[in-house]
């Protein structure tokens, strides 16, 4: 009777940041495959916008002047291609809550609450957004290294601002986690409107 | 104070009540009474199963008993706590504390091994880490699979999949455990192994088991049986008259859901 009085204390149920994300970081490493596909778009993304920062470092060393139609394009250009980027993360995320219905359910059976549930999410999507993001732009820089190197001087490249370039580095990386938090936000919220009954149907 | 002792004494024996207990699903203009007025009391440390054909309403009765859904009409009683009364964050506390659920299918979450699947519900319940893994192990050591810790599901059996997923329903303590059709995807000789473990369970723990099955392996060893047809409840037996009936039973079934539980 004790025993019994004392867990019918109605309490509240908890999420502990390390065990979310270590769960968040199991999703990705067995779901190797598809987080790939996600965290690619987040790539190409970043790719492009650190090379067109890697190339206004280039011409911010050599002392030239940036020409504003090709910034202007440049710039548009890239928000285009990080449209692209949050499109597709959103989509496959959408993908991945259907892939996981029956695990929300039951994730939902054994106690989580819709936040729990937004949060896994969130935070498995910023994982790859940063993941994605980090070799996103380590392959644009290469990329513009490769390009400066066929079409200007070596010194040109090395020469550059390499403080603007090393900041612009770290925003495109915060950019690319944050335009993959935000594309997974309505995946999320859809995730967590699933009513834990879903556990139990078997026809899913 | 006899108020007082009596709703005490109340509060022990019926761990669940349902109060003209209806759910009604409406499809376009047609509408569906799923569950239709149906009370029903357990006590404390039964053994129920829950019978009936397919689509009498089994599984949406565990739903409303397991606060995963809303009745339309009528109440439910867990521990004499109304469950309309409480909120999101207090019905996900009576999710992980109070109720474990076994399911058809184990759901099992995939990407964790089996002993992060039993400790799953006592992180939400706030366990610290060495008693999550203290009981988790000895929970697993109880089902048989002391040598399993860290499989994932994809590595066991229909059969250790399910005791992994008891060992979770008994993560917490609850007080019920609400298992639907657990050995419908089972051939018969698991199933019934999985049956025994629950019913061992039950006498070992206290905890009240309801069982929803078309398997007619469970009368031998429920309390009582509930018997539900087109949202209703048709009869129940208890031990005593199951034993009487039993013959009559198996030739009723013979025409119906036999084949199902083969
Ligand atoms: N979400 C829903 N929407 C509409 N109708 C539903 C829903 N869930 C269940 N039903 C209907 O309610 C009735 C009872 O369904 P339920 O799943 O409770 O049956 P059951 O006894 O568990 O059957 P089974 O043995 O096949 O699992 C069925 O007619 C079913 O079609
Ligand atoms: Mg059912």
């Amino acid at each position: 009777m004790s025993d019994h009085s004392k867990s019918w204390k109605v309490g509240k149920v908890s999420l502990p940041p390390r065990v979310a994300l270590e769960i968040s970081w199991k999703n990705i490493q067995v779901r190797f495959g598809r987080a790939m596909i996600t965290a690619a778009g987040t790539c190409l993304g970043i790719a492009f916008l650190v090379s067109v920062w890697a190339n206004i470092a280039i011409v911010l060393g050599s002392g030239e002047q940036i020409d504003p139609d090709v910034e202007m394009r440049n710039t548009w250009l890239v928000i285009m291609s990080l449209l692209v980027a949050a499109v597709g993360i959103s989509n496959s995320m959408f993908m991945a809550v259907t892939e996981r219905y029956r695990e929300i359910g039951t994730m939902k059976c054994l106690g989580a609450v819709d936040r729990f549930v937004v949060e896994l999410f969130l935070i498995e999507s910023g994982m790859l957004g940063g993941v994605g993001a980090i070799i996103g732009g380590i392959a644009g820089f290469l990329v513009m290294l490769l390009v400066s190197l066929v079409k200007r001087k070596a010194g040109d490249f090395f020469g550059m601002d390499w403080s603007y370039m090393g900041a612009h580095f770290v925003y495109a990386i915060l950019i690319g986690m944050f335009i993959s938090v935000v594309a997974a936000a309505f995946p999320a919220a859809r995730a967590a409107k699933l009513p834990p009954a879903a556990a139990l149907r078997s026809d899913v | 104070m006899a108020a007082e002792a009596a709703r005490e004494s109340h509060f022990e024996d019926y761990v669940v009540r349902t109060r003209k207990l209806t759910r009604i699903y409406q499809m376009g203009d047609t509408v569906l009474r799923a569950l239709d007025g149906v009370d029903l009391d357990i006590k404390r440390g039964e053994y129920i199963s829950i019978m009936g054909p397919s689509g009498s309403g089994k599984s949406t009765l565990f739903n409303m008993v397991g606060g995963l859904d809303k009745p339309t009409e009528g109440t439910v009683f867990i521990n004499e706590t109304d469950m309309a009364q409480l909120d999101a964050a207090e019905l996900a506390w009576i999710r992980c504390r109070t109720v474990g659920y076994i399911f058809q299918t184990f759901n099992l979450i995939p990407v964790m091994t089996a002993l992060e699947n039993i400790t799953l519900p006592m992180v939400f319940a706030g366990m610290s880490t060495d008693e999550q893994l203290q009981r988790g192990r000895a929970l697993l050591e109880r089902v048989g699979l002391g040598d399993r810790l860290h499989h994932r599901p994809s590595e066991l059996s229909g059969g250790q999949q399910q005791r992994v997923a008891i060992a979770r329903a008994l993560a917490n303590d609850p007080d019920i455990i609400l298992a639907d059709e657990p050995t419908a995807n089972l051939d018969l000789r698991t199933g019934k192994e999985i049956i025994e473990l629950l019913r061992e369970m039950n006498e070992e723990r206290g905890v009240t088991v309801i069982s929803a099955t078309h398997d007619l392996h469970m009368i031998d060893i429920s309390d009582r049986i509930v018997w539900v047809r087109d949202g209703a409840i048709e009869k129940i037996e208890d031990r005593a008259s199951i034993e009487l009936t039993v013959g009559q039973v198996d030739w009723e079934e013979e025409s119906g859901q036999a084949e199902e539980s083969e």
